[in-house]
């Protein structure tokens, strides 16, 4: 294991060496706890603390709208499938968001492959922030295994006050640290600082919910005729922001746009939400989720259930997204506790 | 290593197609029509029977369609599309010797190797015929290796009837039963009037060793596996071909999913045991 120490009067630095060989987006704040990865160029407009960002880093890896082929018919059906990519450094990225990155690589791995996402993935550097403390009340990474750094990430950073402890966890990282030259090496009593602080976490960070993580499989297994999906229905606007936030979600659209010469054009992807009604519409009309109260069950499963039947991993990752932009206040962890309540 | 964006060329994508020339058109009936398409170099599309493609048209979109030949049929494939949006109305206008985009072939097709050495109960209703026809097609270039055929097809009127010439030779064929209904006669139709599920009970099977295989329209299914089940063919011999909104055809997008299943990867043939159980299959 590789640590390694910045003085955070180096930060600064830091930043804008990097800058200057890659765009570098970090968190920044957009006003009351609204936070965004932004591009950065030193370490001023960069928030340490932070909550979630409205959007998930899952905006680098699958742009909301992407471009997959460019076509020609002046003669006949031709076409260039493609990918647009950048070398980027995200900075601070938080554990429960490096998950969220796990989990997209799963899924666009899997095969068929989506050659798109995986070149693109490749050219992203990934620097993780720990967080000391809870984001907010409607965190429940701990409850989802995600409150602790678990790879992932080329560079993780751990705040010590004075100080950041970093881990190397790949060679793109090593090389930053090369490059930058800014790094000491970390002693051992700074990395008995490190264990301390994790030995704290695990007392700070409690399941969130009445239920034990191994538990939830049963719970869904048994909650599929649940009131609670009626419930979370009836209040649904289906406006879609739980499913743009979530940093797991990954359903997309596919469009052809023309050009004004209406020969050439492109096929791009945007995303999409399970939680709109024509999402899931079939031939003549008919719909097999017609319903709202249908429609959540359906998010609920694919972030509980069906990720767990497929990867044998969990889609969510417990950053609180979902519940901090539903404008109906709907929120996962009491959709989870009353599903626990009904079935003890 | 650069700041500014790159676009590469990837040849492998899937989303990558490839061109299929029209080498044959024919109106089929008033909403559909049928497709003969040759790949580059008459490349096989070395398909199984139930399986689909992605039809593009670029600038109009992609579409799901059936492939409605044999993979017996060699150098090139049938489509047969019905009218009823943007890129199925783009492709009514097309001509002889026009290029479409092809992507595929995707999904579980019909479990052929299972199939074999047993009867088939084979029912087809609307534009079910459109992928029966590849595995009909199938099951007659290897005849030998099936039992007793039975084919049921029903449609709402004569004038829906698709495939009609082959009707009629499949009609006089002495290798299979075939048993053709409407839902509304016209005076000259000289055929069995009425549902599709009034023709199953008088088919004699040995159900241990009959698989019943169904594609139609979704509100069909209920009753004609109801018929089956009734004539005791278990829930895994009782096949059908589901039909969902789709985009990548990848088992990504999201949107042809059923339950836990992708619609266009784990489908869109399923055994009915596997589905029976799933709120949103049928
Ligand atoms: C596995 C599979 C096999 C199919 N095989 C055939 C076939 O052999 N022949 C055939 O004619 N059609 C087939 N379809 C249906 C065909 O894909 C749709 O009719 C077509 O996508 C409609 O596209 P459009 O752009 O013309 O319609 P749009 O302009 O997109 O929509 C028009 C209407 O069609 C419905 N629709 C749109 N997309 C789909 C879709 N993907 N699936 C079902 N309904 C849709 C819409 O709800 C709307 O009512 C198949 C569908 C699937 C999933
Ligand atoms: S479901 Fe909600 S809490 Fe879980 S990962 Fe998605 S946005 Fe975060
Ligand atoms: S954010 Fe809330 S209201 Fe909007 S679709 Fe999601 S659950 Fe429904
Ligand atoms: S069509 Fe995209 S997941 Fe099936």
């Amino acid at each position: 294991m590789k640590y390694k120490i910045l003085k955070k009067e180096h930060l600064n630095n830091f930043i804008n060496l990097l800058s200057q060989r890659q765009k570098v987006f970090a968190p920044v704040k957009k006003g009351e706890k609204h936070f965004v990865f932004e591009e950065v160029t030193s370490a001023a407009p960069i928030s340490i603390k932070y909550i979630p960002t409205i959007l998930p880093p899952k905006k680098f890896f699958m742009p909301q709208n992407e471009t997959l082929l460019e076509y020609n018919t002046h003669e006949g059906q031709n076409m260039e499938a493609v990918v647009e990519i950048q070398d980027i450094v995200l900075f601070g990225v938080h554990t429960c968001d490096i998950a969220g990155i796990q989990y997209l690589n799963l899924v666009f791995t899997d095969r068929p492959k989506d050659l798109n996402y995986l070149l693109r993935k490749n050219s992203i550097t990934i620097i993780g922030l720990e967080c000391n403390d809870y984001c907010d009340e409607y965190a429940s990474c701990n409850l989802m295994e995600n409150a602790l750094p678990n790879g992932g990430y080329d560079l993780f950073f751990t705040d010590l006050g004075d100080y950041f402890i970093v881990h190397v966890n790949t060679l793109a990282g090593d090389n930053i640290i090369e490059i930058t030259r800014l790094f000491e090496e970390a002693s051992h009593a700074q990395l008995d600082e490190l264990d301390k602080l994790r030995a704290n976490k695990r007392k700070i960070f409690k399941n969130e919910i009445d239920a034990d993580i191994t538990d939830i499989p049963a719970l869904f297994e048994k909650g599929q005729q649940s009131k609670v999906w009626e419930d979370n229905g009836n209040r649904c606007l289906a406006c879609g922001n739980c499913t743009n936030t979530c940093p797991t979600c990954y359903c997309f659209d596919v469009i052809d746009e023309l050009n004004l010469d209406l020969k050439s054009g492109k096929r791009y992807r945007a995303w999409d939400s399970c939680q709109s009604e024509p999402f899931a519409k079939v031939a003549g009309g008919e719909s097999f989720r017609k319903s709202r109260t249908q429609r959540q069950k359906h998010r609920f499963n694919r972030k509980f259930k069906f990720s767990v039947d497929k990867y044998s991993r969990y889609s969510c990752t417990g950053c609180g997204r979902c519940s901090r932009a539903c404008m109906a206040k709907i929120n996962l962890k009491e959709t989870l506790t009353a599903l626990v309540k009904e079935h003890k | 290593m650069t700041r500014d964006k790159k676009k590469l060329t990837i040849t492998e994508s899937e989303y990558h197609i490839k061109k299929g020339k029209i080498v044959k058109v024919k109106q089929m009936t008033e909403a559909e029509m049928f497709f003969e398409i040759a790949l580059a170099d008459n490349e096989n599309l070395n398909h199984d029977p139930g399986q689909f493609v992605e039809v593009s048209i670029f600038g109009v979109g992609e579409a799901p369609i059936s492939i409605s030949s044999s993979p017996t049929k060699r150098g090139s494939f049938d489509l047969c599309v019905r009218k009823v949006g943007k890129v199925t109305e783009a492709l009514h206008k097309m001509h002889v010797g026009d290029e479409v985009g092809i992507r595929g072939p995707f999904g579980k097709g019909f479990p052929v190797r299972n199939l074999e050495g047993n009867d088939l109960l084979i029912v087809a209703a609307g534009l079910g015929i459109v992928p029966l026809r590849s595995l009909i097609n199938y099951v007659l270039d290897n005849r030998r290796e099936f039992g007793k055929v039975t084919i049921l097809c029903g449609c709402k009127t004569p004038q829906n009837m698709l495939f009609g010439d082959e009707i009629d030779l499949w009609q006089k064929r002495l290798d299979i039963n075939f048993s053709c209904t409407v839902d509304k006669a016209d005076p000259e139709w000289q055929g069995n009037v009425g549902l599709i599920t009034s023709l199953i009970p008088g088919v004699d099977v040995y159900p241990q060793h009959t698989y019943g295989i169904v594609v139609g329209p979704p509100v069909m299914y209920k009753f004609v596996i109801k018929e089956l089940l009734a004539k005791k063919i278990p829930e895994s011999h009782i096949i059908v071909s589901l039909e969902r909104h789709m985009k990548c055809g990848l088992g990504k997008c999201g949107h042809c999913q059923i339950n836990n299943l992708y619609c266009c990867q784990d489908g869109p043939v399923f055994s009915y045991d596997k589905i029976m159980p799933l709120e949103e299959a049928i």
